[in-house]
C-alpha cells in the first residue's frame, strides 16, 4: 500500500515538473540551453511636422496585441506634450497635446517585439457595416461579380479569397473593370473589397503592417485585407490572395483612420524604422511572459533582485547534489564523512574551482589532522578540542591565503570560501575513524568524501545543469519525485553485490 | 568472482541494507521504541524489571564532576567495563580486567592510568561516541568472565552471541569472536569473525573474517564450527524475551555466556547488521517470509521458541 503511495506521488510529482517546464519551453519559449538567444526588433515610428503656433494635437496609431508578435515594452518620447492613450475597440492612438509649439517637431513611439507562438484568443464577429448603395451599373456589376464568386467558393474565407483573385485577374471580366476603375494599389484592392464584401454581408477591413527589415529606415506600410468568419479574422493578400500574414510582419493599426492626424501643422510626415537585436532568449522570454501575464511568471526567480537571484542560482543546486548523496548512498553503498557534507565541500569549489578546491581541501585537511593529533595528546574535552581544531583551521586558512598571495597565486584566495566549521567536523571524525579503525580506512573514506564532493562538483556546477534549475526551479519536483522513489528502493546496494559475493558461490 | 549477481542473491534470500532499512525497520520498529535499545541504562532496567538476565551495573558517571570521583567508585572493584550509554558499533568500550598497583590493566594487556580513564569517560560524556554527539552518560558494569567454550576460537575481549529476533521469534544467530585485528572488540565491522549458530540447535558451523569465510580462527588456527553452546533455550527463550521488552519486530539481541551466571543480555540492536548472513552463509529472507506466514502475534515465549526449535532446524549446512 505505502509503495503505492509512493509510486503516485513520486510520478505526480515528477509529471507536474515535466509538465511545467515543458509549458515554459514549448509555450512561453524559455531556452533550455543557457546560451540561447533570440531575435527581438526594436520599432520606431516618428512623427514629424511643422507647427504653426497654438495649441497643437497629434495623434499616432499604434499597435495592439498584434498577431504573431508580442510587445515587450513600449515607450513614448517627445518634450514638452502631454501624452494619453486611447484605445477604441480594436484600436489604439497616441496623442500628444501641447498649448503652445512652433517650429519642426518630432515625436516617437518605440515598441520592443518579439515573435510569439501564443495562440490568440477567439475574436468575436464585429458589428456588421452597412450595405454601401451603388450607382447604376455599378450596382448590377457588384451584384453579377458577388453572384460569379459565391458560384466558385465554400465558404466565407474562400469566398473573399476568390474575389481577391477576381479582382487581381489578369484579364479581368468587363464587370471587374468597370469597379477597378484604375484601384492598383494593395490599399485600393483593399478599400474595394471591404465595400464588396460588405455588399455580400462579410465583415471585413483593411490592416495596415510594417515588413519588419534589420536596419530599414523608412518602412512603408503595407494594407492587408482582413475578413471575419464569426470566429476569427483571416488575413488576406489584396494584390494576391495569398491567405495569412508573412512571418516577418508586425500589424501596426487597422480600420479607416488614418495613420496620424495633426492639426495646426505643415508637412506631417510619419516614418518607420526597425532594428533586429540578439537578446538572451532567457530574458526575453521573460519579460515575454510577463507582457502576456502568463501567471507562471508571477513565481519566476528572475523577478528578484540579482543578488537574491544569484543566491538562489546556487542553493536550489544543492537538491541535485542531495539526490546524488542519496543514489551513491542506497544505490552504490559509498561511505562518506557526514551525510551531506560532500555538498558543502562541492559548493566551495564553485569559488575555487576544482583542482584548487581538491588541493587546498586536501592541505587543509591533512593540516588540520596533524593538530588534532597532537592535541589528542592533551587529553582535551570534546567541545573544547573541536573549538581549538576550528580556531587552527582558521588560522591556516589565513595562512594559506597569505602564502599564496605573497607567490601569486590567485587560488590561495579563494580559501576562506570553505565552510571552516564542515572542515573542523571532518578531521575530527576522520582522527577518530583513524584511531579505531587505522589511518587505511580513514585515508579512505577521506578519499571517497572527496570523490563524491568532486562528482557532486561536477554535476552541480555544470552550466547547462545549472541553467536548468534556475531557469526550471519545478524541476526540483523531478528531484523530489527520483528521491521519494529511492527512498522505497529496497534492492540491494552496489557494495553488497560484493559484500555478499561468497553467499552465491 | 569479484560481484555477485542481484538475481542470484534474491534467490538466496539475502537480505541488503536498503530491504532490511525500508522493509522491516522502518515498519516494524516504532521510533518511539528506539530509546529503549539505544539508551542501554534504559535497556538494563527494563530488563532487571522483567527478571531478564543483565550484567550487573556498578555505577553511572553522569558528569564532568562525577567523573572526579572515579577512583572512589572503581575502588570496590579489581574489574569492570565502561561503556557509553548511547554507544553503537562497540564503540567507546573500555575493558579492564584487573589492576597493577595504581594501574589499570585493559584487556589487551595495555596498561592505562586513572587520569586516562577520566579523559575516556569525559570524551564519552561529551558525546564522542553517541550518536549525533549528544551529551552522553558512562556506565560501568560487571565485566563478563566469558565461559571457556570459546577459550580455543577467541583472541582477548569477550565473545558474545548476536541473535536477530524477528517479531518475537529467533530467527537466526551467530557468535561473534573477537581477533588481535578487532582490538578485542566483537564487532565484525572492526574484525572480529562471525560464526554461524544452528538456530534450533545451538552448534556452531563455519565463521566468517571480514566478510571472507573461513573454518579456523585467524589468530588461534582451532576450528570454529562444532561447538555447542550450553544453555541454548535459556538462550533463546531470553532473546525471544526481549521483544516484549521492548516492542521491537526486528530486533538484534546481544548475548555473552559468563562462566557463573550463565547468558547474559548484554545490549540490543535496532539496526542489526546483516553479516550474520554471510556467517550462516545463507539469506535471512526465507526465514522472514517463514515467521510472517506462521509467526503468531499472541504466542508466548515458550511458544515461539519451541516454534523455532521446531521447525527451524533444518539450518543450512555450511
Amino acid at each position: 500500500m505505502m509503495k503505492w503511495h509512493v509510486l503516485v506521488l513520486a510520478a505526480m510529482l515528477m509529471l507536474t515538473a515535466l509538465g511545467i517546464a515543458g509549458y515554459k519551453w514549448q509555450v512561453l519559449g524559455y531556452p533550455v540551453k543557457p546560451d540561447a538567444s533570440i531575435d527581438t526588433w526594436l520599432v520606431e515610428a516618428k512623427l514629424s511636422f511643422e507647427a504653426i503656433g497654438g495649441a497643437t494635437r497629434a495623434a499616432l496609431n499604434v499597435p495592439v496585441d498584434p498577431p504573431g508578435y508580442t510587445v515587450l515594452d513600449e515607450n513614448f518620447i517627445s518634450r514638452g506634450y502631454g501624452l494619453s492613450t486611447e484605445s477604441a475597440g480594436t484600436s489604439r492612438r497616441a496623442v500628444w497635446t501641447t498649448r503652445r509649439t512652433a517650429g519642426s517637431q518630432a515625436l516617437y513611439y518605440r515598441a520592443r517585439v518579439v515573435r510569439s507562438t501564443e495562440p490568440r484568443p477567439p475574436e468575436g464577429l464585429p458589428a456588421l457595416a452597412k450595405v454601401p448603395e451603388y450607382e447604376e451599373p455599378f450596382g448590377a456589376a457588384v451584384l453579377a461579380v458577388l453572384d460569379d464568386v459565391r458560384a466558385r467558393s465554400a465558404d466565407i474565407f474562400s469566398f473573399a479569397t476568390a474575389l481577391v483573385m477576381e479582382l487581381n485577374a489578369t484579364q479581368p471580366s468587363p464587370n471587374v473593370t468597370l469597379l477597378i476603375d484604375g484601384a492598383n494599389t494593395a490599399e485600393e484592392k483593399a478599400a474595394l473589397a471591404v465595400q464588396m464584401l460588405a455588399s455580400a454581408r462579410i465583415p471585413a477591413r483593411k490592416v495596415y503592417g510594417l515588413p519588419l527589415v534589420d536596419g530599414a529606415r523608412d518602412i512603408q506600410p503595407r494594407t492587408w485585407l482582413q475578413v471575419n468568419n464569426g470566429e476569427r479574422w483571416q488575413t488576406l493578400d489584396p494584390l494576391t490572395g495569398a491567405i495569412g500574414l508573412p512571418d516577418d510582419v508586425l500589424l501596426w493599426w487597422q480600420g479607416e483612420a488614418p495613420l496620424f492626424e495633426v492639426t495646426r501643422s505643415r508637412n506631417a510626415v510619419a516614418q518607420f524604422s526597425a532594428i533586429k537585436s540578439v537578446e538572451p532568449a532567457l530574458s526575453t522570454a521573460a519579460s515575454r511572459s510577463r507582457a502576456e501575464q502568463a501567471s507562471l511568471s508571477k513565481v519566476s526567480l528572475l523577478d528578484l533582485p540579482v543578488q537574491t537571484q544569484n543566491l538562489y542560482r546556487v542553493l536550489l543546486l544543492i537538491p541535485l547534489g542531495a539526490l546524488l548523496i542519496v543514489m551513491l548512498r542506497n544505490i552504490i553503498g559509498v561511505q562518506t564523512f557526514g551525510t551531506f557534507m560532500p555538498v558543502l565541500i562541492a559548493l566551495s569549489f564553485r569559488e575555487t574551482q576544482l583542482v584548487g578546491g581538491v588541493v587546498l581541501f586536501t592541505l587543509i585537511v591533512a593540516l588540520g589532522l596533524t593538530i588534532r593529533f597532537y592535541l589528542e595528546r592533551l587529553k582535551l574535552l570534546l567541545v573544547p578540542r573541536l573549538a581549538a581544531v576550528v580556531i587552527t583551521v582558521i588560522l591556516l586558512m589565513a595562512l594559506v591565503t597569505i602564502a599564496s598571495h605573497r607567490m601569486n597565486l590567485e587560488i590561495g584566495l579563494s580559501v576562506a570560501l570553505f565552510p571552516m566549521v564542515i572542515l573542523a567536523m571532518t578531521i575530527e571524525r576522520m582522527s577518530i575513524v583513524w584511531e579505531e579503525l587505522g589511518a587505511g580506512d580513514a585515508i579512505r573514506q577521506g578519499i571517497g568524501s572527496l570523490i563524491v564532493a568532486a562528482a557532486c562538483y561536477l554535476l552541480m556546477f555544470h552550466p547547462q545543469v545549472e541553467h536548468l534549475v534556475f531557469v526550471f526551479p519545478e524541476l526540483l519536483l523531478l528531484v523530489l519525485g527520483i528521491t521519494l522513489l529511492v527512498g522505497r528502493y529496497t534492492g540491494y546496494r552496489l557494495t553488497e553485490l560484493r559484500r555478499f559475493r561468497d553467499l552465491a558461490k | 568472482m569479484y560481484f555477485a549477481w542481484p538475481g542470484k542473491l534474491k534467490r538466496l534470500g539475502v537480505v541488503g541494507l536498503n530491504q532490511r532499512n525500508g522493509d522491516y525497520i522502518s515498519q516494524l520498529n516504532r521510533r518511539s521504541d528506539y530509546p529503549k535499545v539505544d539508551n542501554k541504562l534504559i535497556t538494563k532496567q527494563l530488563a532487571v524489571d522483567a527478571g531478564i538476565a543483565v550484567p550487573e551495573l556498578y555505577g553511572v558517571v553522569e558528569t564532568n564532576h562525577d567523573a572526579q570521583r572515579l577512583a572512589s567508585l572503581l575502588a570496590p572493584y579489581q574489574d569492570f567495563v565502561i561503556k557509553p550509554a548511547h554507544g553503537s558499533g562497540g564503540e567507546g568500550i573500555v575493558v579492564i580486567d584487573g589492576r597493577q598497583g595504581r594501574l589499570f590493566r585493559k584487556a589487551s594487556g595495555q596498561l592505562v592510568t586513572l587520569e586516562s580513564l577520566e579523559h575516556h569517560v569525559g570524551n564519552i560524556l561529551s558525546g564522542m561516541y553517541s550518536l549525533g554527539g549528544q551529551p552522553d552518560h558512562a556506565m560501568i558494569e560487571y565485566r563478563v568472565r566469558f565461559d571457556p567454550l570459546f577459550k580455543d576460537i577467541t583472541y582477548q575481549g569477550v565473545p558474545d552471541i548476536r541473535t536477530i529476533v524477528f517479531k518475537g521469534y529467533p530467527v537466526m544467530a551467530m557468535v561473534r569472536l573477537p581477533t588481535r585485528s578487532s582490538d578485542g572488540k566483537a564487532n565484525l565491522h572492526q574484525g572480529a569473525v562471525g560464526a554461524g549458530i544452528n538456530i534450533a540447535t545451538g552448534v556452531t558451523h563455519h565463521g566468517v573474517f571480514n566478510s571472507m569465510k573461513i573454518d579456523h580462527h585467524p589468530d588461534t588456527g582451532h576450528a570454529i564450527g562444532g561447538h555447542a553452546i550450553p544453555q541454548w533455550d535459556v538462550l533463546l527463550r531470553l532473546a525471544a524475551g526481549c521483544f516484549e521488552l521492548t516492542g521491537l519486530g526486528y530486533l538484534g539481541v546481544d548475548v555473552v555466556l559468563d562462566a557463573d551466571k550463565g547468558p547474559l543480555i548484554l545490549e540490543l540492536n535496532a539496526r542489526p547488521g546483516l553479516a550474520i548472513q554471510i556467517a550462516n552463509g545463507t539469506g535471512l529472507a526465507p526465514y522472514l517470509r517463514k515467521i510472517e506466514r506462521d509467526g503468531n502475534p499472541k504466542a508466548s515465549v515458550e511458544d515461539r521458541v519451541s516454534y523455532v526449535e521446531r521447525t527451524l532446524a533444518d539450518t543450512p549446512a555450511d
